[in-house]
This record gives C-alpha cells, structure tokens and sequence, in this order.
C-alpha cells in the first residue's frame, strides 16, 4: 500500500512538473478497425479523446492506430519519443507488445492496458477489460435456463487466441452437470462470412440445434442469415456478445431469435482513457485493475447500451 | 503464328486433353470423399449451399485466369471486392432513386463501373509505368482496403432500409428452377471469359503476350492494351462477385474479401492454368474454385479432423491434389 501510494506521489510530482513546463500529453495505441468490434474500438477512442481535452484545457490526447503486432511496437516507439505521460494501449497481442510496453515504462510513462493482459502483469499500472471468462459464463448460465437445462447447441468460436479460450472454457463450465450437449464447436474467426459459412455447415450436419453461442454480434448477423436460409424452426435463439447496436436494437425489440446480448463493449477505452486522465490531472489514485461488467442485455435494460452514433 | 508453333500445339492437344479434366476429376474424387464422410454430403441442400458460396471466388478467379494467362497478377481483388461492396451499400443507402428495383439495379450498375475503374488503373500503372504487376496490385490493394476503412468510419457498412435489404435478398437466396441465382452467375461469368479467351482475337492475343512477351510485340500486338483489357475484365468479373455477395449478409467490413486474392489464385493454379502465363483454363478455374470450398464443406462435417487443424489438412489436400494432376498431364 506503501509502495503504491509512493508510486502515485511520484507519478502526481512528475504529471505536477511536467505541467507547469508544457501541456501533459495522453497517447492511445489501439489497432487499426479489422472488424466491427475494433472499429467500435476505435470510434470511442477518438470521441473520448475530443471530450477528454475538452475536459481537461491542459491535456494533449493522441490516438494512434495500428493494423499489427509490428506496427503497433513502432508506433509506440514513435509515440514515445513525442514525449508522452501516459499511455492507454490495447494491444495487439499481449505476448509480443510486452517487452515494447515495457520499454515505453522505463521513460517513466504511466501504463493503462486494455482488454488484452501482458505477460508480465508488473507493468501495467491500470488495468481496464471486459470480464472474458464471464462472457462464457453468463452465456451458458442462460442457454441454460433458457432451454430448462436440456438440449443440442452449437457453438462458434472466435480466433484461437487466449481471451476466446478462457470465455469457451467458462461457458463449458456453465454448462456442466445439465443436459446441455455441444453438438460441435468451430472456429469462426469474429468474422461475419466465416461464421456464416460455419453455421450453413452445422445445420446441414445436424438434423436438430436447439440454441447458437457464437459469443460475437458480428457472427450473430451471420447466423441468423444462414438459419433464415435454411428455413429451420428447430433453432430457438441465439446468444453473442459484445454488445452491438444491431443486435442491442433486436432484444430492444423482442426478436424471439435474440432474447438478450452479453456485454463486452468496445466503449471500455474510453473507460481506461478517462481514469487515466483523472489520474494524470487530479493525481488520484487510480492503480490496479477496472474490470467491467458482462452484464446480461435484456429486454429491460437494453436501451442503456444502445449507442445511436456508434458504428459498432 | 509460325507453323512450328502450329504443329507442336496439335501434338500437345492431347496432352492438354487430359490435363484439362484433371480438376474435374479430383473435384469428383473430393466428393466421394464427402460423400463416405458423412452422407449429408451429397443431400441437394448441402450441394447448391457449397455452388453458391464459391460464386464470389469463382467469378473473381475467371478475371483472374485472364490476367494470369496474359503474362499478369492482380493480388488486390479482395480488397477491390470490399472496396466496391462500400462504395455500392453506401448507394444504396443514400436512396437517390425512390423504385427500389431501380435504386437496385443503378447500384449494380455503378459497382460494374467502380470495379471497371478500379481494373482500369491497376492495368495502366502495370503497363505505362512498367512495374512489375505483383507491386503495382499489392499497392492497390492497400489501397481500396484502407479506403473502405475509411469509408466505414472503421465500423460496418450496412443496408439500412430492410425493405430493401429485402428487395435485394433474392439475388443471392433465390432460385430458378431450385438452382440458385449464384450458380447462374457462375456459369455466365465462365461462359463469357472462356469465349473471350478461346473463340475472338482478342484473346488468342492475350495468350499470345502471356507465352512470350516480345515475340507478341514483334508480331505488332499492342501488349499494354491487352493486358490493360484483362485487369479492367478482372474488375468487372469483382464487381459482379460484389454484386452476388452484398444481398447475403446485407453489409461490408473492412475485413470483407480478406484473403479472396490468394484462394482466386490458388483456384485458378488448380484449375490448370500455368503461372507464368500462355496458358489458361476457364472451365477449370471453376473446378478449382469448387475444390477449394467442398475441401472448407468435407472438413467441418466430418468428425475427423480437430478445429485446430482444418488450416493443415486443407493445405495438404490442396498439394496432393496438385501432385495428382502433375502426373495425370506429364503422361
């Protein structure tokens, strides 16, 4: 407690130096918009960045995309020689942007990460992510409930990297002990014509699916597609997650198909961008970990996640 | 053409012969595989699915065969398709015309054009400006992808009128006589590239200038407009892929066509259609095109093969089935 409270001194001393020489300035790394969530990404980013220097008259936000891993690591080293206090990064892949992270740490840059944990968990100074194992967890607990604990689903999976790992295993882990049975489970790679090639597969394999988990909005729009197609009445509904306008709008509505949406916003950079902001200009302390929420969109609450002007 | 040529072509017909049914064969072998595998394989549904989802690559890999037979390489096709795909939606979603049909059929007709244009450039920087068309296309390809990025705003590009999102529907999920649209398009956009390339001048030149460059030049063919021809012929054959793909899913990422140019090129190698150019199969483009999805449609609905390696075992299949073929035509 000591040390953290030494830590945010120091940080408060060198933000209070730092201002009385020139502005303080904020870099944000995200990568570039490969798919509707990293665009919802990169929309809250550059909105929070305008109301954050609105805000705070003395704070220089820049926000910089990237479209991978190596790219990233150079736009940190660039970002760094500008001169920076702060960083709020999401990072392509946390394994091989650890040791730039680490790098940009050493010039005495407070470190937010987001969504995607570094190896070594030492360097992050805050933390800000969606709660992946509970995007499983919520989506099995209600597939449960939903089919009274008995029935055939189908899964589709995102990349085979480790946030869809732990957010599979948790919802394998909801699951157990019903008569919930996994017919099969295949990799859809968040993209919309993956999933749907995907899901077309699965009902021409199977005769008989009760739900879809396909944990993503964008591969939800795909699936619906394809079950449309195939004019099957077998399949009840379909849970995804993230929390797309769409689909928000759908369980606004009551489509019988998406009864609710799991939440993993896009929106959590703006959450990371504004504690560190605080942090910076108030010098309160705002170390440690912001885990938000997978909250069950239903029906009732879905108009408070309803982002008119979000591309996402 | 010198009578030396003539003769060596006659004594090589039959070889090529059977080098052209070689795709079809392994695309039949493919199917009773799928067959064994799981007997859904072969049901009718199962079929016309796996013909409609090969429509894009397959109509984008009939340019290809073009461009490839003349000596060229379009890597920027995916991103093109994405590129048209935005440009077309945001058409549709400005709602110029007030008749949906025709609001319809003017987008179509300006994403025939965009992909024209598109094409257009790719061949005249190949040909004016003399670099090689693997940057020339790479460049393009970074490109259209970022423009449709930007025109995305980083989000999705997406029908907002469902009425004509409605509308528009049928062209990928309707039928005519139980046979998809798609498959129609397939067939038109082969038919039409394997005219062109076996039956007028024009392509007979376009082989010409893909075997060997100077010796089509000397015989007084102007090479840059050939080739020009056949990127601005790829363009068109992406447009109307687009065409074929914006009604399924109603909308466009930047992620759209990721990776179309090298399944195109892959379907088109596989076909029978020699990379270095001179010689191109249409018809086995197809076949190609159709091995690559039904290899995607065996693995997921077998129980065989783990999730984690789909990726190898298509690859595998991809190589062995090039083996095959290799000892089929050096016969």
């Amino acid at each position: 407690m000591n040390k953290l409270l030494a830590g945010v001194a120091a940080l408060g001393l060198m933000a209070g130096v730092a201002h009385a020489q020139e502005k303080l300035t904020m870099a944000v790394s995200i990568p570039s918009a490969d798919h509707g969530w990293t665009g919802g990404v990169v929309y809250h980013a550059t909105q929070e960045a305008k109301a954050l220097e609105k805000q705070y008259p003395g704070l220089k936000v820049i926000v910089k995309t990237s479209p991978d891993g190596a790219a990233q690591a150079n736009a940190l080293e660039d970002l760094t020689t500008q001169g920076i206090n702060a960083l709020v990064v999401l990072p392509h892949n946390p394994d091989e942007l650890t040791d730039p992270i680490k790098k940009v740490k050493e010039k005495g840059v407070f470190i937010t990460v987001v969504d995607r944990a570094l190896r070594e968990r030492s360097v992050e100074d805050l933390y800000v992510a969606g709660n992946n194992p509970e995007l499983g967890r919520v989506a099995g607990d209600y597939i449960k409930k939903k089919l009274g604990g008995k029935g055939d689903v189908v899964v589709i999976q995102g990349l085979p990297i480790p946030i869809n790992e732990q957010r599979v295993n948790a919802f394998k882990k909801a699951i157990e002990g019903s008569q919930i049975n996994i017919l099969d489970s295949q990799f859809g790679n968040w993209s919309r014509d993956d999933a749907f090639k995907v899901m077309q597969d699965f009902l021409t394999k199977y005769p008989h699916i009760d739900a879809v988990w396909c944990q993503d909005d964008d591969m939800a729009v795909s699936v619906l597609e394809a079950v449309k197609q195939a004019k099957r009445t077998d399949v009840k509904f379909l849970v995804g997650g993230a929390g797309m306008k769409e689909m928000v709008e759908k369980v606004m509505n009551g489509d019988p198909m998406v009864p609710v949406d799991v939440l993993y916003s896009p929106s959590m950079v703006a959450v990371a961008m504004d504690v560190t902001a605080a942090g910076l200009e108030n010098h309160i302390p705002v170390r440690g970990s912001f885990i938000l929420n997978a909250t069950l969109v239903t029906k009732e609450n879905a108009k408070d996640f309803y982002f008119k002007d979000s591309p996402f | 053409m010198s009578e030396a040529t003539q003769e060596t072509a006659v004594a090589k017909r039959r070889r090529f012969e059977i080098g052209s049914i070689a795709p079809f064969l392994a695309l039949l072998l493919l199917c009773g595989l799928g067959a064994v595998v799981n007997p859904r394989f072969m049901s009718f549904d199962n079929l016309t699915n796996v013909l409609t989802r090969s429509a894009f690559i397959a109509t984008i890999a009939v340019g290809q065969t073009l461009i490839i037979t003349g000596g060229g390489l379009d890597l920027s096709v995916g991103a093109m398709a994405a590129f048209v795909a935005g440009v077309m939606i945001l058409f549709l979603n400005s709602g110029t015309i007030d008749n949906p049909f025709l609001l319809i059929a003017t987008a179509m007709l300006l994403s025939l054009v965009v992909g024209a244009l598109c094409g257009l450039f790719n061949g005249l920087v190949t040909t004016l400006g003399k670099i090689e068309p693997f940057i020339v296309t790479l460049g393009s390809m970074g490109i259209f992808r970022s423009l449709v990025t930007w025109l995305a705003q980083g989000g999705s590009i997406t029908i907002h009128d469902s009425d004509l999102r409605a509308a528009y529907r049928p062209v990928y999920f309707g039928e005519f006589l139980g046979i998809p649209y798609p498959v129609y398009v397939i067939l038109g956009v082969a038919a039409i590239g394997a005219f062109v390339l076996y039956a007028t001048a024009y392509g007979r030149r376009v082989r010409a200038v893909g075997s060997n460059e100077d010796v089509a030049r000397y015989s007084g063919i102007n090479v840059a407009r050939v080739r020009t021809i056949t990127y601005v012929f790829q363009g068109l054959c992406v447009a109307i892929a687009v065409i074929v793909y914006v009604p399924r899913l109603g909308s466009t990422t930047s992620t759209t066509g990721l990776g179309w140019e090298l399944q195109a090129i892959t379907a088109v190698v596989i076909g029978g259609t020699r990379l270095k150019g001179g010689v191109g199969r249409v018809w086995g483009t197809i076949a190609g095109a159709l091995i690559l999805e039904v290899i995607g449609n065996i693995m997921l609905l077998s129980n065989l093969v783990s999730e984690y390696l789909i990726g190898a075992v298509q690859g595998a299949i991809i190589i062995i089935a090039m083996l095959a073929q290799r000892s089929l035509t050096r016969r």
